[in-house]
C-alpha cells in the first residue's frame, strides 16, 4: 500500500519548525559588517597624478555629475635645450555623488588609467551637499582600492596594464 | 385645477435630473482607487475600480505615475549610455534589460559579440530570472497572508545577487553589457560557487512547493481565480508564464532564432492547462528549477576565448533598424531602436516591456471578481511598475 | 487562600491607619487577586508578544528580529508601548466620539473578564464560577460588540465592512468553539474550570480493561475537541488564515484603521491578552490545566507551582497558535464562513454526540 501523502499544510508547517531551528542569517550591520565583492561599486577614487584633465569622463558620464576644471601651464623640456611642454593641471576634480548612478563609464573610458573603483561604501552624510567629493576626498578612496581579481579559467582578456593601482601609481613615477 | 406651464417644464426637469443620476452617475457601486500607494500592486499602480459590495463591476488600470522618460531620453544618449537607463526598467531582474538592447545595437553596428561573451550573457540572464521569479514565488505568499515565504525568498535570492555583484560590480545594476560583448570577464572561482548557490535555488524551490503550492489553503484561494483563456490573452498580448500558464506553448527562447546560448543547451518549456493564478504559481516555480538546470548546463559548457569583439573602427552607425526581443522573466520585451547614422547614439528606442501589456487585461479580468481576489489576480500576474511604465 | 495571606496581611496590620481594617474580608482578598491580574495581564501579553511574536516569528524567517532594545530586544515592546501612549490621539471629524472611545475598552473589558475564570493553582483564582467555561465563553463573545462598535463610529466605510466581516467571522466561530468544549463538559462533569481541573487528574483510561493509565488529560479522548478549538480560537483571536478582517494587503485596512495611539495599543494588548486567556483556557480545559502528576490538590506549594505549570502550558498552546499564523496563507472570507458552517459545526456535533454515547456505556 503506497504511504499516504502527507497533507500540504503539515508540510508547510515542517518548513517553518526546520528553518526556526537553522541560525538566522542577519548579518547585525553595523556591529558586523560584510565585506563586499573587489570589483563592487562603491565610490569612484582619482588618482590625481595620471589624470590630464581630457574631460572624457565628464562628457561620457550620463548623469553630468563630474565636475572638471583645469588649466594650461608650463613644465620644464623633457630634455636639455627643448622647448618648455605645455601640461594640463588639475584644479577641480569634484564627482557629485547625489547624482552619481554608479555606471562605471568614467572609470572605463579614462584613457590614462586616473579613475578606480573601490568598494568602500560607507561614506553616507546629512547634508546633501557634502556628498559631492572633492578632488583630495577622491584622493584619499585610492587607499580602499583592491586589486584587480584573477580571472576565471578560460578567459583570454588580456588584463589591462594598468587596472591595478599598484601599476598605474608606477606608471607615473617612472 | 390644472396644470400650470412652468410646472410641467418643473416637473420634467425633476424627471431629466432623477435620469441623470441614475443612469449617468450610476449611483449604485461605491468607486475605490487601489493605489498608487497599494502594499498589493507592485509599485504606483492605480488601479480605479467600482464595486458593487464586494464585486468588482468595473476596473481600470492608471499607470505612468512612475513614468521617466526612457524612450526619450535614450535619444539623447550613446548606446552605452543607454544600458545605463536601461537596467532600471525591470530592476529585479536588471540584467535581462540589458540584453535585447545591446543585441539590437550590436545588428546596427554590424558586430558580433564572441561566443564565449554570448554565453555569459546567457548565463546571468538566467541568474536574473531566478534572481525575478523567486521574489514572486514568496511575495505570492505574502499578497495571499502568508508571511514567511518572502523572507526565504529574500534569503536565497542574496546569494544570486551576490555572485552577480562579484562578476559584474553591482548587485541590482550591473551594466555589464558594451557594445560587442562585456565589459570585463568572470572573476576565479565564480563557477564553481555559481553551481554551489543553484543548489541553494533548487532547495529553495522544494519549500516553496511544501510550503505554498501544496498547502491546501493556498490551493483554495488561488485554483479557478483569474482564468484567462489562452484566445483572450493571446488578444490581450499577454506574454511569459502568463501565457504559458494557459497552455499555449510559446516561448521566445526556442522559437526565435537568438545568438544567446539557450539553442546550446537541454531545457524545457513548461505550460500548464489551467490558466488560473495557481497554474501562473506552478508555472514560475517550474521556470525557475529549469533557469538552475540552465545556469549549471552553461556554467559546464562556457566555451573559453575573448569576452570582445574587435569593434570595426568607424565614426559613425550606419543607418538602420534592429528589432531583438528576448523571453525576459516578465514576459517579452523588446527593443526596436532606430539608426539614423548619427555618431553615437540611437534616434529611437522604442521599448515593448511585457507588463504593460499584461496588466491590458484588466479591466477584462477584474470583472465580478471579488475584492480578495483582486489582490490575487494582480499578484499572480506579476508586474513590475518600471516595467509598465518605463 | 486566607494561610498564605495571613503573614504578609498581619504585617500590614500592624501599620496605626491600617490596623482596624480586617484584611483577610472577601473584599481585601478578592482585591488583591485582581490587582494580580491586572499585573499578569499586561506582563502576559508581553512576554507573549516578544517570544511568539518577535522571536518565534523571527526565526522561522531567518532572522533575528529586534536586537537593539535591551539585550536581544526584550525592551521593544515596552519602547512600542512608550510609543503608542506618546502619540496624538485623533478622532476622524465625523466620528461618533463617545462610541469611538469605548470601542476598545469594550474589548478589553471583554479580554480581561476572561481572567475572572482561569485557575492557576487549586486556591489561585479569582473567583471559581460553578458555571465557569460558560461564563468564559459568554464574556469572549462581548468583544464582538466592541469590534462593531469600532467600525460603525469610525465614519470610515472600509473600517465599517472590515468590521462587519470581523463580527460575521467570530460569531461564526463561536459555535465550533463552545461545542468543542461540551465534550469536554460531558467528560468532566462540571462547568467549573477548577473543577475540570480535578477531574482530569481522577481521570483513569482503561486500556480495553486490562490495564488503567491514570490521570489522563482530555486532549487524548478529545482529541477532535482540542483541534476544533484550537481552530475556533485561531478565528477569534483573528489570526492567519482567519485574519481577513485585519489584512493589510486587502483593500480595507481593518476595524482598526481610524486607532491611533494608546487605543491601538488597548486593540494590541487585547489581543495578546485573548491569546494568553484563550491559550490558558486550551491549556486548561485539555491539557490539564495548573495540575500535573506529583502535585498535591491542596498544598500550598501547588499555588506557587501551579503558576508556572499553567504558564509553560500556555506557552506551548501559543506555540502551535503562532506557528499557525505564521505558516498559512489567509481564507477567503466566504470560505472561512463555509469551513466554519459546513464542516466544523457538523464535526463538533458528532463529537458531542460519540461523547455522550461513550460517557454513558463505558
Amino acid at each position: 500500500m503506497p504511504r499516504p501523502e502527507v497533507p500540504g499544510v503539515i508540510k508547510g508547517l515542517g518548513v517553518t519548525f526546520r528553518t526556526m531551528l537553522k541560525p538566522a542569517v542577519t548579518v547585525q550591520y553595523p556591529h558586523v559588517k560584510e565585506t563586499p565583492a573587489p570589483r563592487a561599486r562603491g565610490v569612484i577614487a582619482l588618482l590625481e597624478e595620471n589624470c590630464t584633465v581630457c574631460m572624457l569622463c565628464a562628457r561620457e558620464c550620463p548623469d553630468w555629475c563630474i565636475y572638471i576644471e583645469g588649466h594650461n601651464d608650463k613644465a620644464p623640456p623633457r630634455r636639455e635645450g627643448g622647448k618648455p611642454r605645455t601640461i594640463n593641471v588639475l584644479d577641480r576634480f569634484d564627482i557629485d555623488y547625489g547624482l552619481c548612478m554608479y555606471c562605471g563609464i568614467c572609470v572605463e573610458v579614462c584613457p590614462f588609467d586616473a579613475l578606480f573603483w573601490s568598494p568602500e561604501y560607507e561614506y553616507s552624510e546629512l547634508r546633501i551637499a557634502d556628498l559631492l567629493h572633492d578632488k583630495q576626498r577622491l584622493g584619499q578612496w585610492m587607499d580602499t582600492v583592491p586589486e584587480p581579481p584573477a580571472y576565471e579559467s578560460g578567459a583570454q582578456v588580456k588584463p589591462k596594464k594598468y587596472a591595478s593601482p599598484a601599476a598605474a601609481r608606477a606608471k607615473n613615477a617612472s | 385645477m390644472t396644470v400650470t406651464e412652468p410646472q410641467q417644464l418643473a416637473y420634467i426637469a425633476g424627471q431629466a435630473a432623477e435620469a441623470r443620476l441614475r443612469f449617468e452617475l450610476e449611483t449604485e457601486g461605491m468607486t475605490l482607487n487601489i493605489g498608487p500607494q497599494h502594499p498589493a500592486t507592485h509599485g504606483t499602480l492605480r488601479i480605479i475600480v467600482r464595486l458593487d459590495g464586494e464585486q468588482v463591476v468595473w476596473a481600470d488600470p492608471s499607470c505612468g505615475y512612475m513614468h521617466r522618460g526612457y524612450e526619450k531620453l535614450a535619444e539623447v544618449r550613446k548606446y552605452q549610455q543607454v544600458t545605463t537607463l536601461v537596467n532600471r526598467i525591470d530592476w529585479l531582474s536588471s540584467f535581462c534589460n540589458e540584453v535585447p538592447f545591446i543585441l539590437a545595437a550590436e545588428q546596427l553596428y554590424e558586430v558580433e559579440a564572441p561566443p564565449r561573451a554570448q554565453w555569459i550573457r546567457t548565463l546571468l540572464f538566467e541568474m536574473g530570472r531566478i534572481a525575478n521569479i523567486t521574489l514572486f514565488l514568496g511575495e505570492m505568499g505574502v499578497q495571499l497572508g502568508a508571511i514567511t515565504p518572502v523572507f526565504y525568498a529574500f534569503r536565497d535570492r542574496e546569494h544570486v545577487l551576490n555572485l552577480i555583484e562579484a562578476a559584474t560590480g553591482g548587485r541590482f545594476h550591473p551594466n555589464y553589457d558594451r557594445v560587442g560583448g562585456l565589459k570585463d570577464d568572470l572573476p576565479k572561482g565564480w563557477v564553481e560557487e555559481t553551481k554551489a548557490v543553484m543548489d541553494k535555488v533548487r532547495e529553495f524551490c522544494d519549500q516553496m512547493e511544501d510550503l505554498l503550492l501544496g498547502n491546501e489553503i493556498f490551493e483554495r484561494r488561488m485554483r479557478g481565480i483569474g482564468v484567462i483563456p489562452a484566445r483572450v490573452g493571446l488578444g490581450y498580448g499577454l506574454s511569459g508564464a502568463n501565457i504559458r500558464a494557459s497552455g499555449v506553448d510559446w516561448d521566445i527562447r526556442r522559437d526565435e532564432p537568438s545568438v544567446l546560448a539557450w539553442k546550446d543547451c537541454d531545457w524545457k518549456v513548461w505550460t500548464h492547462t489551467d490558466g488560473d493564478s495557481f497554474a501562473r504559481y506552478w508555472v514560475r516555480l517550474q521556470e525557475t528549477r529549469e533557469a538552475a538546470k540552465l545556469v549549471d548546463q552553461l556554467c559546464d559548457g562556457l566555451p573559453s576565448g575573448p569576452i570582445m569583439a574587435k569593434m570595426p573602427a568607424r565614426l559613425r552607425v550606419p543607418k538602420g533598424e534592429a528589432w531583438v526581443h528576448t523571453e525576459n522573466p516578465l514576459g517579452e520585451m523588446g527593443y526596436y531602436v532606430v539608426s539614423d547614422g548619427g555618431p553615437s547614439g540611437p534616434f529611437r528606442c522604442k521599448i515593448r516591456s511585457a507588463s504593460f501589456n499584461n496588466i491590458s487585461i484588466l479591466p477584462w479580468i477584474l470583472r465580478g471578481v471579488y475584492v480578495p481576489d483582486v489582490i490575487t489576480i494582480l499578484s499572480s500576474l506579476y508586474f513590475i511598475l518600471g516595467d509598465i511604465d518605463r | 487562600m486566607s494561610a498564605l495571606l495571613a503573614p504578609a496581611l498581619a504585617a500590614l496590620a500592624v501599620l496605626p491607619p491600617v490596623a482596624a481594617v480586617d484584611v483577610t474580608t472577601y473584599g481585601w482578598v478578592t482585591a488583591l487577586k485582581v490587582a494580580i491580574v491586572l499585573g499578569v495581564i499586561p506582563a502576559g501579553a508581553l512576554i507573549l508578544g516578544y517570544v511568539f511574536l518577535l522571536k518565534m516569528m523571527s526565526h522561522m524567517q531567518s532572522r533575528l528580529g529586534p536586537m537593539e532594545a535591551g539585550p536581544h530586544g526584550v525592551l521593544q515592546l515596552v519602547a512600542d508601548g512608550v510609543k503608542f501612549l506618546q502619540k496624538e490621539d485623533i478622532f476622524p471629524s465625523r466620528a461618533d466620539r463617545r462610541v469611538f472611545a469605548a470601542a476598545p475598552l469594550v474589548v478589553l473589558m471583554s479580554t480581561f473578564l476572561l481572567y475572572v475564570v482561569i485557575p492557576a493553582g487549586p486556591r489561585a483564582v479569582v473567583e471559581d464560577l460553578d458555571t465557569g467555561i460558560f461564563f468564559a465563553l459568554a464574556v469572549s463573545s462581548i468583544s464582538v460588540i466592541g469590534v462593531l462598535m469600532a467600525g460603525w463610529a469610525s465614519a470610515n466605510k472600509y473600517a465599517l465592512i472590515g468590521a462587519l466581516r470581523a463580527a460575521g467571522q467570530l460569531i461564526a466561530y463561536e459555535l465550533p468553539m463552545v461545542l468543542a468544549v461540551v465534550g469536554v463538559v460531558i467528560q468532566a462533569g462540571t462547568m467549573s474550570l477548577s473543577g475540570i481541573v480535578v477531574a482530569q487528574a481522577n481521570y483513569e483510561v482503561s486500556v480495553f480493561g486490562l490495564f488503567e493509565i491514570p490521570k489522563v488529560p482530555y486532549v487524548f479522548p478529545q482529541i477532535v475537541g482540542f483541534l476544533l478549538f484550537m481552530i475556533a480560537a485561531q478565528a477569534e483571536l483573528s489570526q492567519a488564515p482567519f485574519d481577513m478582517p485585519v489584512a493589510e494587503s486587502e483593500l480595507v485596512a481593518g476595524y482598526m484603521t481610524e486607532y491611533s495611539g494608546f487605543r491601538f495599543l488597548f486593540f494590541f494588548m487585547g489581543e495578546f491578552g485573548s491569546a494568553f486567556a484563550l491559550a490558558a483556557i486550551a491549556a486548561t480545559l485539555f491539557l490539564g490545566g495548573w495540575y500535573v502528576p506529583g502535585m498535591s490538590m491542596d498544598a500550598v506549594a501547588s499555588d506557587i507551582i501551579g503558576p508556572l505549570v499553567l504558564g509553560g502550558k500556555i506557552m506551548l498552546v501559543a506555540f502551535f497558535i503562532f506557528w499557525v499564523r505564521f505558516t498559512y496563507p489567509r481564507l477567503r472570507e466566504d470560505q472561512l464562513q463555509s469551513m466554519a458552517w459546513k464542516v466544523l459545526i457538523p464535526i463538533s456535533l458528532v463529537n458531542i454526540a460519540v461523547t455522550g454515547v461513550a460517557k454513558v456505556v463505558f
